[in-house]
């Protein structure tokens, strides 16, 4: 039987290593690279003064204010697009569940703006805020001089609204798929105990959602911390709306500094690994619990 | 098994096929005319076009300039050539530099220096503006094509006296008090350097010199008065903070703005808007910085380089001083609106016809101040534009320091 086993774990290993290798090749030689590229001071501009510097780049950044000051506004951006997206994607989630009439007509028109690209829907939402030639000043209640990307709250306002606007439906897919996953009979044996439709979202629904809650979450939390189209376009940076990945792109592509440039982009890296080893802890936690209690 | 066969044959076929294709663009450069590749952006009047069809004409089939457009933004233009020539790329031969370029490109060994019979072709005839921004260590760089400055323009409708000679102050409270705005470039990226720079040298002042090194002081100081002045008065335009060229643009069309300060392309895309607008417009010099001082306008355009590693070199020299010679700059004037380097074409009357301002585009381009020449150009306007913005929130007291701070962090390649 354990012979078997081996042999099998091995062919296993022998279908698996096309792909790993295919991996390496194009994710592991890159970050490899970037590894080493930080660990030097390089500047395209002058080939001649490369040096190995260790870790002093890291240290220049990481003890630079506006390093901090661009984790602030990357979480800022993150932490309220993605809470509005879960909100509003749930409840979209929800509509779609229980939509009885043209489920395929509301799914598909629900899915819409997640089929745009994201530099269009960026354009689009700067020029509707353009005091020269958007539509926004004109709308009652808003002040008809009213420049919003002109200042920092106006424009991490409009960037999270596109960021929310844009990726919504994708957090309302994700969600879906982990409602469909709630079985009726515990709603059904739950309405006989007596419980309101309040009570049984947040005892029933919720709960067993939970691994696709942390999923979606996931993905959306990795996504927005990498930020990089919509604020490129809208502000580039300006306004304090600097995120990190603008950070990045400054320094490596038109500073062509490579040094700091890598250690800035490791830096996201190592960031992003944080995040997903927090959420994938939790989701790891949750689907334990539940297969315990279905045994 | 049999099917076995036939994929097989497939396969020997696209291998055929790949192998034809890829003979096929072997011998395209081998007989005949060399292809030059001349990377600049893409001139929508059809100008660099036809300046490409007149020099591969008289080229006589000793070479084929083949037009490369890049994005019309001068930030992604240079992201992309620094990207290629820093992997040392072939296939750049000839290069629509930005002004702002040469310094960067020749001290990294990207571009090859004009010298002898070539250096006195680049620089005959030309105005003295274009040329400094050619030179660099003590040597020519490029030929200086076209150039461009920026000009007073306002709405004579609107404002009864030219505002000749005029300060950014007077301006400024004359503005308010008509209840009119100023457009200008406020955005955060090269046309705020654009503006602070030509403020600084306009109070006799300087940002850094050829080695980089700070020489930031009181005019410093000075230009972000202005700037925050205007940007905190009535006369600022909604939007200031975000405002380019063609937003600008665009507040003075629409009657927002009876004063704008723009490149000359606005004179010839007011011809299109109805009313005769283009008959309103008036125009004056670069407002002074200061009431003692004639103003010093900025100075843009393009200049042409020889990429280090073309394989064709001599070729690419020859074909960069056919494109940069007077007649293709006076199409380039007439189509593009792109004013000439040399300075006989601006007495030609085709040009005064398409330039009613010619004599004060002249005067401007004569007076102008380069933008700083140095490698770390890009850091410096960097600095520049992060310590400018927002301009309703620049501190003018503090600006000296912090612009000074950020200059020598930029210098020593680390984050600021």
């Amino acid at each position: 039987m354990s012979e078997r086993r081996r042999s099998e774990r091995r062919l296993a290993w022998m279908l698996c290593a096309p792909a790993v290798i295919a991996m390496l090749i194009v994710t592991g030689y890159p970050i490899g690279y970037a590894v080493w590229l930080s660990l030097q001071d390089y500047d395209l501009r002058f080939p001649d003064d490369r040096e190995f510097v260790g870790l002093s780049n890291y240290a220049d950044v990481l003890t630079s204010s506006i390093w901090w000051g661009d984790v602030w506004n990357t979480t800022i951006i993150t932490v309220a697009s993605v809470s509005i997206e879960l909100v509003l994607g749930m409840a979209i989630a929800l509509i779609m569940h229980r939509a009885i009439f043209g489920r395929g007509a509301v799914r598909a028109s629900v899915l819409i703006p997640y089929g745009i690209v994201t530099v269009v829907a960026a354009f689009g939402w700067r020029y509707a805020f353009d005091p020269a030639s958007g539509f926004v000043q004109n709308l009652p209640l808003i002040s008809d001089t009213a420049a919003p990307l002109t200042e920092r709250g106006g424009s991490l306002a409009v960037i999270v609204l596109t960021e929310v606007w844009k990726t919504t439906p994708f957090m309302a897919l994700l969600l879906l798929a982990g409602l469909a996953l709630v079985p009726d009979e515990l709603h059904e044996a739950a309405k006989v105990d007596g419980a309101g439709p309040v009570q049984r979202f947040f005892r029933i629904t919720l709960p067993l959602m939970k691994p696709a809650i942390l999923v979606a979450l996931l993905f959306r939390t990795l996504d927005a911390f990498r930020v990089f189209d919509t604020v490129y376009i809208q502000t580039a940076g300006a306004n304090g709306t600097e995120t990190v990945s603008i950070l990045g792109y400054q320094v490596l592509i038109n500073r062509v500094n490579l040094g700091v440039g890598s250690a800035v982009s490791v830096l996201i890296f190592l960031a992003v690994i944080l995040i997903a080893t927090f959420f994938v802890r939790g989701l790891g936690a949750s689907t334990a619990r539940q297969r315990g209690e279905a045994a | 098994m049999r099917r076995e066969g036939r994929s097989r044959w497939w396969i020997a076929a696209v291998l055929v096929a790949l192998g034809i294709a890829g003979c096929g663009s072997d011998s395209e450069g081998g007989g005949g005319a060399r292809t030059l590749n001349w990377y600049v952006f893409n001139e929508p009047g059809g100008a660099y076009e036809q300046a490409v069809k007149t020099c591969n004409e008289s080229a006589r089939g000793r070479y084929r300039i083949n037009y490369v457009r890049l994005p019309t933004d001068a930030n992604q233009q240079r992201e992309l050539i620094v990207r290629r020539l820093a992997a040392k790329d072939s296939d750049i031969d000839i290069i629509g530099m930005d002004v702002i370029w040469t310094a960067e490109f020749a001290e990294a060994g990207w571009i090859k220096p004009w010298t002898g019979a070539r250096q006195r072709a680049a620089r005959a005839g030309r105005l003295a503006g274009p040329l400094k921004t050619v030179e660099y260590d003590g040597r020519t760089w490029a030929a200086p094509f076209t150039t461009n400055t920026q000009l007073l323009w306002f709405n004579k409708d609107k404002v009864p006296t030219p505002p000749a000679g005029i300060t950014w102050d007077e301006l400024i409270d004359r503005a308010a008090k008509a209840g009119t705005g100023i457009e200008v470039q406020g955005n955060q990226y090269e046309g705020l350097t654009v503006w602070v720079n030509a403020l600084i040298a306009g109070a006799g002042g300087e940002i850094v010199g050829e080695q980089g090194q700070d020489r930031v002081g009181p005019t410093a100081e000075t230009a972000a008065r202005i700037v925050h002045k205007l940007a905190t008065s009535r006369a600022a335009p909604p939007g200031l903070a975000t405002n380019k060229e063609d937003e600008a643009r665009l507040g003075f069309e629409s009657g927002r703005s009876s004063y704008q300060i723009n490149y000359t392309f606005i004179y010839a895309s007011a011809a299109e808007l109805p009313g005769g607008f283009q008959k309103k417009i008036g125009w004056a010099r670069y407002p002074r910085t200061v009431a003692d001082r004639p103003s010093r306008p900025p100075i843009g355009g393009i200049n042409l380089g020889v990429g280090a590693y073309s394989k064709n070199p001599d070729l690419a020299f020859d074909a960069a001083q056919c494109l940069a010679r007077p007649e293709n700059q006076l199409v380039a004037s007439e189509k593009g609106g792109l004013p000439p380097t040399t300075e006989a074409v601006y007495d030609d009357p085709k040009l005064q016809k398409a330039f009613p301002f010619a004599d004060l585009l002249r005067e401007s381009i004569e007076a102008g101040a380069p933008r700083p020449v140095t490698p770390a150009y890009s850091d410096i306007s960097l600095a520049i534009q992060r310590t400018f913005h927002p301009p309703d929130e620049i501190d003018p007291d503090e600006v000296v320091s912090k612009l000074r701070e950020r200059i020598e962090k930029a210098g020593e390649g680390k984050i600021f």
